[in-house]
């Protein structure tokens, strides 16, 4: 699956191969060209260093599209309903953030608010923001900065955590109440499963060196 | 002169950038201090500026905050018949001995044993570093890596109360409150996220390195 790269000790001598540092150990190395779908890994500490996902930009878009869409449906439509002696209630994830503030928890209501409204629904936006204009051979105004926020919040989404604490509800939920599933729900299961291809196939490394790219074409015009 | 067994990045006076990657040498800086990334313009540093202290702040403040997190009531129930409060524990426990083992298990992983063990590792990992030890350097990064990987998954619990709480909300039959545990813990999960953040897994190399060049 992995291909090793060895280290030079002559690194700086005047081959051209471009030179890429381990982010966890600082090891320097030379790049080498990757087939698809395989990973560069460390030589020194096993970290990946980067990747060739083969169409990964055109991939990653058209995940992302998908992704938003399902993201408003995600996030408006009720994810649980619960009726107790003929009394139903329902709630979405916006109405369940508001319910948090109101009791009070205004710190755990924002959490949750950044973690599965505000981290998500900005990565999205951003990504087809970045990605849609790329397609079409257009770098869009702003683009390195927001590589970088993407890559700043990416940490902070957590839609499957979400989706777990979902499912634990349930089973808590069962002895209590009779259970209506909502559509949301099934929208989380598919965001989830959306959201982790993503991830999986959204390389910034590729995006960068597709910026450098155009950046230098636009210079040598 | 000796030969250089691995050389690092930084021990050639180079500098890879954090956001895009692109190694950049001196010839595109006059000092590291005030140094941009030629590519993406963030700044750049060799290692993370204040990596240790600022991962040992927000260590400490997650450790002494894991208490209250751990004692207060992170749910509180309310129906005719009876009315609970319930710690991380007692809601595991309850989920227990109402027969639902697997959920359970899930939930003390992920609200329990994962930010204990993500505390304790980051502790061992500061510890080690700071007394610039060699010891076991593969096995302490992948330490690391775990720690990044799993300590996500402590929101648990915080998602289960948000979702109770707006759900059963069914007057004189039954309410369910988030209690103050839960900012104790959400502070907990948010800091040991912010602390793992903080540690740069480098430092772990470069005593090796260090001596490898004497």
């Amino acid at each position: 699956m992995t291909c090793q790269i060895t280290s030079s000790l002559r690194f700086m001598s005047s081959s051209p191969a471009p030179v890429v540092a381990c982010r966890e150990c600082d090891l320097l190395m030379r790049e080498i060209s990757l087939l698809p779908g395989k990973t560069a890994v460390c030589c020194c500490c096993g970290a990946s260093l980067y990747r060739n996902v083969p169409e990964s930009l055109d991939r990653t878009l058209a995940l992302a599209l998908a992704a938003m869409m399902i993201f408003i449906i995600a996030a408006v439509y009720p994810i649980l309903g619960i009726e107790v002696q003929g009394i139903r209630t329902s709630t979405n994830l916006i109405g369940a953030v508001r319910a948090l503030w109101d009791q009070g928890m205004k710190v755990v209501s924002a959490l949750v608010c950044i973690t599965t409204i505000l981290t998500p629904a900005v990565e999205i936006t951003m990504l087809i923001y970045l990605l849609l204009p790329l397609r079409f051979q257009r770098v869009p105004p702003g683009a390195a900065r927001i590589l970088r926020i993407i890559q700043g919040i990416t940490p902070w989404g957590m839609i499957e955590v979400f989706m777990l604490g979902v499912l634990v509800s349930i089973v808590k939920l069962n002895d209590l109440a009779d259970l209506i599933p909502g559509v949301a729900l099934w929208s989380f299961g598919g965001l989830t499963l959306l959201l982790a291809f993503v991830t999986s196939y959204f390389d910034p490394q590729q995006v960068w060196a597709h910026l450098d790219e155009k950046s230098a074409g636009g210079a040598a015009v | 002169m000796k030969r250089r067994v691995s050389p690092s990045a930084a021990g050639l006076g180079l500098c890879s950038c954090r956001t895009c990657g692109l190694v950049s040498g001196p010839y595109t800086y006059k000092s590291l201090d005030t140094a941009l990334c030629p590519r993406c313009l963030a700044r750049l540093h060799s290692r993370k500026p204040g990596s240790v202290e600022s991962c040992w702040a927000l260590l400490i403040a997650a450790y002494v905050l894991y208490i209250p997190a751990n004692l207060l009531p992170i749910m509180e129930t309310g129906s005719l018949f009876e009315y609970r409060k319930d710690t991380i524990m007692s809601g595991i426990v309850h989920l227990w001995k109402s027969g639902n083992w697997g959920i359970a298990a899930i939930v003390f992983i992920a609200s329990i044993i994962v930010p204990l063990f993500k505390m304790i590792a980051l502790t061992l990992l500061l510890v080690s570093v700071q007394r610039k030890s060699t010891w076991w350097p593969m096995q302490r990064t992948r330490l690391y890596r775990l720690v990044d990987l799993v300590g996500r998954w402590s929101m648990l619990d915080i998602y289960v109360v948000t979702i109770m709480a707006a759900l059963v909300q069914i007057r004189a039959l039954a309410t369910v409150k988030a209690g103050t545990g839960a900012i104790a813990f959400g502070a907990v999960v948010v800091l040991t996220m912010f602390a793992a953040m903080k540690f740069d897994p480098r430092l772990i190399w470069d005593p090796l390195r260090e001596r490898s060049e004497l």
